[in-house]
């Protein structure tokens, strides 16, 4: 009964979805001063949605605690025997259960964004709500159709087949979620960015709306894509933390494409300029959202021929991809001559420094959406070819590098146009230590090229990243100036992770007996014992590791070889001693026929740099959205107290104050 | 094809039975060489080889018996003085140009070095227009107000 019940919530949904999208649409044609009759029911219809859609949600996630078998989504991807902690993740480790989640926060900023948002104009909100609706219902009609995730079996089956061991991690219990609701956040930047352009209200008004969603969408994706690094280089037994893998190029084009429209909305904001670039960028970050979504969800990753063989369900989103892409950039191509360039700037100003760096994301985007698709793209031919690290880091660092020099800059240039010469000290000093870090590295050691450029960009970008506090009272820098000196500080320490796990690692693989000792940087590693252990779902041999860092007490550590049963699967639980200055990674593979045991070794200097750079960037989006919340919030209680004065003054009978000459 | 495919399945499905009781299958897939600079050489190129039976992960990320095979050929190699380039080639050669990430200018990948020299040009036209035009016009405005 449950599960028809979610299914029904949905179809309402979808049915609200319909209403949302004519009603929003009618507001457009209400004469100016009136109010279309039709155009009332777009909010609450929003606001209804949401709740059904989440109400859809909330019945798939109880059929999965209860592991219900007669479902078939659950009979095929759950497990009674698992702990309820990864029953309910389960929820979304499959497609149809992650498209609900989905949809479920599509429309769920939907109505959050017709509950609160009361600041734009009636036509603008009905326009945004419209095209909001337009893409909900594309993705319902994709779920009822194509992938009903309330399918009932004919008989319950007596178990179900059970979850990838490699999903039954908490890193991958968050970071689904936390990654879609980056996506589905940046399709309220794409419906408002549509219905700016339709209603022409493309102005500094309608960025300070768009902010707060692009900011958190872009807050959400960064923790998103930090958590499945973290995952990938903790769960996959071999230290590494970014592949260029399609699934994970599918999160980072977003979040590129989020980057550079949130530094756009800010200049939008602040200086009414950059009108156009932000429409486009509104566009191209949902696109980037969707298309992230068909990469994963078509099965097109697996092969292209599986796909090509049941091509419903890839067929479907493509056709989706096909309609909202295409129809945004007809409309932008049709309007966007319409829309006034915005107030104009120097070349050497922060707008021109924004300019430069969003037209070098823009490019690394394309440099990955090449890398990924392309290999796709032959494949369909019957030519497989692989793109890899050896292409997308030189590519990439093409434009990357430029980028993170004028980023050093940028935040010290003076809105408008300003003057080389006024930066004389602070140019100098960037250079210097750009070149000083270089140097100084390349004295000690030969290392590749890129992690010597990364570690000097690195220190310059940290200084440069504070420079901007330099002679302020730290008491009165607004909260969002915080966010971003914290965001690109961020930046460089993870940059200064990258380039030391990329220079410095040490590797040691070898077969040990127990009892037996190898040496790894500063540390004595000790095979203690292996031992046999048994979980829930799995059982395990489990090393006892004692390390002792250059003579002092051992530290235990226990990797564990895990072999689940359902699906038959087996995994390596690598163990982590984390120090400050980098981490100690442990893994123990199989036993060879002599006795000894398989053990693998990293020293990863400074590697914890990288996730919490990650976290550092978050953190500064978070602060600027305070930042400008709090700022909103004074300046509505200001006028609110302004308009009560003036109507006490106007109830007096007073003559209006007239103002001084 | 797709009975390629179904071979994998099935050999990926039989790898953890198989994985426990097995020795690895040569004396290199999980050991390294005792000379740093070669080790290095062969870490470097094993990174930018793809493990044919794991969905995007290279042979040294990999636990796929195939993994530890090549591996063992990488070092071994290396060991006999063979170049990592060689190397490389006589891979390609066995098992076609999907083996390695670091595609090479071909007549199926021209396009993956000659679109990013395109987008080079459009940053320099896109740069060029949207900022070396602007002081001319700001002088303009200038001039007008």
């Amino acid at each position: 009964m449950i599960p028809e019940i979610g299914l029904a919530a949905l179809w309402l949904a979808a049915a609200l979805a319909v209403l949302q999208m004519v009603s929003g649409a009618a507001s457009l044609r209400a004469a100016p001063g009136e109010v279309n009759p039709l155009a009332i029911y777009a909010r609450p219809a929003a606001i209804v949605q949401a709740f059904l859609a989440v109400l859809a949600f909330a019945t798939l996630l109880y059929s999965f605690a209860v592991t219900d078998l007669s479902l078939k989504l659950v009979a095929s991807n759950s497990h009674s025997m698992k702990p309820l902690i990864y029953k309910l993740t389960g929820t979304w480790g499959n497609h149809e259960g992650s498209m609900l989640l989905w949809v479920g926060v599509l429309a769920a900023s939907g109505g959050l964004l017709s509950a609160f948002e009361k600041r734009l104009p009636d036509r603008t909100m009905g326009a945004t709500l419209a095209v909001q609706g337009f893409v909900a219902l594309g993705f319902y009609a994709f779920l009822l159709l194509a992938s009903n995730p309330f399918e009932r079996l004919p008989v319950a089956a007596a178990e179900g087949s059970g979850l990838n061991p490699l999903l039954q991690d908490i890193g991958l219990a968050i970071h689904p979620p936390t990654l879609y609701a980056g996506y589905v956040g940046l399709s309220v930047a794409f419906s408002l960015a549509m219905g700016a352009l339709l209603t022409r209200e493309v102005n500094p008004a309608f960025a300070r709306v768009m902010r707060p969603w692009v900011l958190g969408a872009w807050v959400l994706l960064t923790l998103g894509i930090t958590a499945g690094s973290y995952w990938a280089y903790y769960e996959l037994g071999w230290g590494g933390w970014w592949f260029w893998d399609p699934v994970e190029n599918a999160s980072l084009m977003p979040w590129l494409a989020a980057t550079a429209l949130m530094h756009s909305v800010s200049v939008l904001a602040a200086r009414d300029a950059l009108r156009t670039w932000t429409i486009m960028l509104g566009v191209l970050a949902f696109s980037m959202s969707m298309l992230g979504t068909f990469l994963v969800r078509s099965g097109v990753l697996t092969s292209v021929h599986a796909f090509a063989v049941d091509p419903e369900r890839g067929a479907f989103i493509l056709g989706l991809l096909g309609i909202y892409i295409g129809g945004a950039f007809t409309i932008f191509a049709l309007r966007a001559g319409a829309v006034a360039e915005g107030k104009r700037f120097a070349a050497l100003s922060r707008e021109g420094a924004l300019v430069f760096n969003n037209v070098m994301l823009s490019a690394i985007l394309a440099i990955v959406l090449l890398g990924t698709l392309y290999p796709l793209l032959t494949e369909a031919f019957d030519v497989r070819v692989s793109v890899g690290p050896p292409y997308f880091n030189p590519a990439s660092a093409i434009f990357a590098i430029p980028m993170l020099l004028v980023m050093a800059v940028g935040p010290l240039l003076r809105w408008k146009s300003d003057k080389p010469a006024r930066l004389q000290f602070e140019l100098a000093l960037i250079a210097a230590l750009v070149i000083g870090v270089i140097a100084l590295v390349s004295f000690f050691g030969q290392y590749p090229l890129l992690p010597l450029l990364g570690l000097g960009l690195a220190a310059a970008l940290a200084v440069a990243a504070v420079l901007p506090l330099k002679g302020r009272k730290l008491t009165r820098v607004p909260v969002a100036t915080w966010g971003m000196v914290i965001a690109h500080f961020g930046i460089a320490v993870s940059l200064f992770g990258m380039a030391c796990e990329g220079a410095f690692s040490e590797e040691r693989l070898a077969a040990v007996a127990v009892g037996g000792t190898e040496q790894i940087d500063d540390f004595k590693v000790t095979l203690d014992s292996v031992m046999p252990i048994a979980g829930p779902n799995w059982t395990a041999m489990q090393a006892q590791l004692s390390v002792s860092d250059n003579g002092a007490a051992p530290v235990i550590l226990d990797p564990q070889a895990r072999t689940f049963w359902s699906p038959p699967q087996s995994t390596s639980e690598s163990a982590l001693l984390t120090k400050w200055d980098g981490q100690l990674y442990a893994v123990i593979g199989n036993q060879a026929e002599d006795g000894r045991w398989q053990i693998r070794l990293w020293w990863k200097p400074f590697v914890t740099f990288i996730w919490y750079g990650g976290i550092l960037v978050a953190l500064g989006g978070v602060l600027a959205i305070a930042g400008r919340v709090r700022v909103d919030v004074k300046r509505r209680v200001a006028s609110a107290k302004g308009a009560r004065r003036r109507a006490d003054v106007e109830a007096l009978g007073a003559p209006a104050p007239v103002p001084a000459e | 094809m797709i009975r390629w495919w179904l071979a994998l399945v099935l050999a990926l499905a039989a790898l953890p039975l198989a994985a426990q009781d097995t020795m690895p299958p040569a004396p290199y897939a999980y050991n390294q060489l005792s000379d740093p600079k070669l080790e290095a050489e062969a870490s470097a190129l094993m990174h930018t080889l793809r493990c044919l039976k794991c969905q995007s992960q290279s042979i040294a990320d990999s636990d796929a018996p195939m993994a530890g095979d090549m591996r063992h050929q990488v070092r071994s190699r290396i060991l006999a003085g063979e170049s990592p380039e060689q190397i490389r080639s006589w891979l390609i050669a066995r098992y076609g140009d999907y083996v390695s990430y670091e595609p090479e200018v071909s007549s199926t990948t021209w396009p993956l070095f000659a679109i990013p020299v395109l987008v080079i040009l459009i940053v320099a036209g896109v740069l060029l227009r949207r900022l070396g035009r602007r002081r001319s016009d700001d002088d303009n405005a200038g001039e007008a107000a």
